[in-house]
C-alpha cells in the first residue's frame, strides 16, 4: 500500500457530482503532480484530503491509517499530517509574515512561543524572506506572500504537502522565485501533490503526473510518458492545446 | 426675532424647565446608546447564526434570515406600535421608555446584522479554509483571523446607525416617551415659541451625534493603523 493511498474517492458539492471514483497512490518523497482542465476537480481533490469538503465515497490512508473524514479526532488528525497552500490570500491580513508561520504551531499544537519563533524565522530564511518577518501580507509581492505561505505551511511540520496552483495568480516574473522554492522542499524529499499550469516545472520535479478530466483520473504516468506519448485522446487534446499555448 | 428669544429665555431656562429637558435628554441618550448598544450585541449574535461556516444549523439561520429581512423593513414608527401592544397583550406592565428601547433594540439588531454580516463577507473565503486546514478552530479563526480584518468594515456603519437611530428615537415621542421631541412639543404648546423649543433640542440633538461621530473615527483611525511588533530582521 502506498503512503497516501485514495481509493475509490468521490466528492460532490450539493449534488453536483465533481469527484467520481479517484484512485491514487503516492509514495513518501514523491511528488505528483496534477494536471487537468479548468473545472476538472483538482483543486476538489486537495480540499477533500485536507477536510474541507467531506467526500461521499471512498477512502483515504496516510501511513496505513484510515482517515474518517467524519470523525473529529481523525479529521484533525489527517489534518496534522497535510499542509495546504492556495492560488491566494493564504495569509491572514492582519498578522505579519512571522505571525502568520507561528500562530498555528502556538495556538493549535500548544509548542511555545520562543521555539517556534525561531523555528519561523529560520524557514522565512529559508524561502528568502529573512528580511520580512515584520511585513504585513499587502506589504509583499505576490510571490514573496506565496512564499511566507510555504514557510507557513512547513511550520506545521506537515507528512505531505499539497500546492494548488500557487504561481497561478502571480506575475511571469515572480513565478520562478517560488517554483525555486519547490524544487528546494522537492531536494528535500517533501511528499508534495502540486497541481500547477507550468508543464515545464511539472515535467522537471514531478515523478508521476495524474491527469484529470470531469472529476475522473484519465491518466497517469511518469512525465515523460504523459507528456511525450499520451494514450488517451482527451490527454491528447490537452497536451495539444497546452503547447499550442507555449 | 432676537428679543422674543431674550424676552423668554429667564423663564424657558427656568429651574423646573431646565430638570424636564435633562431628563429627556437622558431618555434620549438611553435610548439610542444603550438601545444601539445592545442591539448590536443581539445583531452580532444574529450574524454569527447566519454564517454558513460558524453555525451550520439551518433553523438558526433561517431564523435570524427572517429576523434581518422583516425588521430591516418595517418602519420605526410601526414597531413601535407592535411593541406597545405586544407588551399589552403580553401583560406586562413596562413604561413607555421600556417599550421604546425594546423597539430601538429590536431594529438596531437587525441593522447591526446586516452590518456585521458585511463584515464577514468582506474576509476572503481562503481565510477561513487556511484557518480550517491548520486545524484551528472556530472560535480562534473568528476572533483571531476574522474579526481584525471585519471590525474596520464593520464600525463606520455601526457608528452611522447609532446616529440613525439618535433620531429615531424623535419618533417614540409619538408614545408619548418623555424625550427630546417630547418636550419640545410639550414646552412649545405651554406657550414657549418653537424657536426656543425646538432650537435647544436641536443643539441638544447635535450635542449627542457630534461625539459620537468623533468617536467613530477616532475608533476606526485606532484599528486601521498597524501595531507593528519591534523585532530585529535576521538577515540570512
Ligand atoms: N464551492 C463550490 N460550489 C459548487 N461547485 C463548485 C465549488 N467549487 C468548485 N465547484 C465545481 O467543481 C468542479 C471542480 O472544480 P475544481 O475547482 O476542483 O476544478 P479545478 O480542476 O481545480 O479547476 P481550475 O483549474 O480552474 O482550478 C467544477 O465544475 C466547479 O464548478
Ligand atoms: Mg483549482
Amino acid at each position: 500500500m502506498s503512503y497516501l493511498a485514495i481509493d475509490g474517492l468521490s466528492a460532490a458539492y450539493g449534488r453536483q457530482p465533481v469527484l467520481t471514483d479517484v484512485t491514487l497512490g503516492v509514495e513518501k518523497g514523491e511528488v505528483v503532480s496534477l494536471i487537468g482542465p479548468s473545472g476538472s476537480g483538482k483543486s476538489t481533490l486537495l480540499r477533500v484530503l485536507v477536510g474541507l469538503l467531506a467526500p461521499a465515497a471512498g477512502s483515504v490512508a496516510i501511513g496505513g491509517e484510515q482517515v474518517d473524514y467524519r470523525d473529529r479526532r481523525s479529521l484533525r488528525a489527517a489534518r496534522d499530517r497535510f499542509a495546504i497552500v492556495f492560488q491566494q490570500y493564504n495569509l491572514f491580513q492582519n498578522m505579519t509574515a512571522l505571525r502568520n508561520v507561528t500562530i498555528a504551531p502556538t495556538i493549535v499544537k500548544k509548542r511555545t512561543q520562543t521555539e517556534v519563533e525561531a523555528e519561523a524565522r529560520a524557514l522565512l530564511v529559508k524561502v528568502g524572506l529573512g528580511e520580512k518577518f515584520t511585513s504585513y501580507p499587502d506589504e509583499l509581492s505576490g510571490g514573496q506572500q506565496q512564499r511566507v505561505a510555504i514557510a507557513r505551511a512547513l511550520a506545521l511540520r506537515p507528512d505531505i504537502l499539497l500546492l494548488d496552483e500557487i504561481t497561478s495568480a502571480l506575475d511571469p516574473e515572480l513565478v520562478n522565485e517560488v517554483l525555486d522554492t519547490i524544487r528546494l522542499l522537492a531536494q528535500d524529499g517533501m511528499t508534495m501533490i502540486i497541481v500547477s499550469h507550468e508543464m515545464a516545472f511539472v515535467r522537471e520535479v514531478a515523478s508521476k503526473v495524474v491527469f484529470m478530466d470531469q472529476g475522473r483520473i484519465i491518466e497517469t504516468g511518469p512525465p515523460a510518458r504523459i507528456f511525450d506519448a499520451p494514450e488517451t485522446p482527451r490527454l491528447k487534446e490537452f497536451t495539444a492545446k497546452i503547447l499550442r499555448h507555449r | 426675532m432676537w428679543s422674543t428669544l431674550r424676552d423668554e429665555a429667564p423663564r424657558f431656562f427656568g429651574y423646573y424647565n431646565l430638570l424636564f429637558i435633562g431628563e429627556a435628554f437622558l431618555h434620549t441618550l438611553a435610548l439610542s446608546y444603550l438601545g444601539a448598544l445592545l442591539g448590536f450585541v443581539i445583531g452580532f449574535a444574529l450574524a454569527l447564526f447566519r454564517h454558513p461556516r460558524l453555525f451550520p444549523i439551518l433553523p438558526l439561520r433561517l431564523f435570524a434570515i427572517a429576523y434581518v429581512e422583516v425588521f430591516r423593513r418595517i418602519p420605526f414608527l410601526v414597531k413601535l406600535m407592535c411593541v406597545f401592544f405586544a407588551f399589552q397583550i403580553a401583560g406586562w406592565r413596562g413604561s413607555m421608555f421600556t417599550v421604546a428601547l425594546t423597539t430601538v433594540v429590536l431594529s438596531a439588531a437587525a441593522f447591526a446584522a446586516e452590518i456585521v454580516r458585511g463584515g464577514f463577507d468582506a474576509v476572503h473565503r481562503a481565510q477561513w479554509d487556511a484557518a480550517e486546514a491548520m486545524n484551528m478552530g472556530r472560535a480562534d479563526t473568528l476572533w483571531r483571523v476574522v474579526l481584525p480584518q471585519s471590525w474596520p468594515v464593520i464600525l463606520p456603519p455601526a457608528f452611522g446607525y447609532t446616529i440613525g437611530f439618535v433620531k429615531s428615537t424623535s419618533i417614540a415621542s409619538q408614545i408619548g416617551v418623555l424625550e427630546l421631541t417630547y418636550v419640545a412639543k410639550v414646552l412649545n404648546t405651554r406657550g414657549f415659541s418653537a424657536l426656543i423649543c425646538f432650537g435647544t433640542i436641536l443643539l441638544l440633538y447635535f450635542a449627542i451625534c457630534w461625539p459620537t461621530k468623533l468617536l467613530g473615527e477616532r475608533i476606526e483611525r485606532r484599528l486601521t493603523t498597524r501595531v507593528r511588533p519591534v523585532a530585529e530582521p535576521m538577515m540570512a
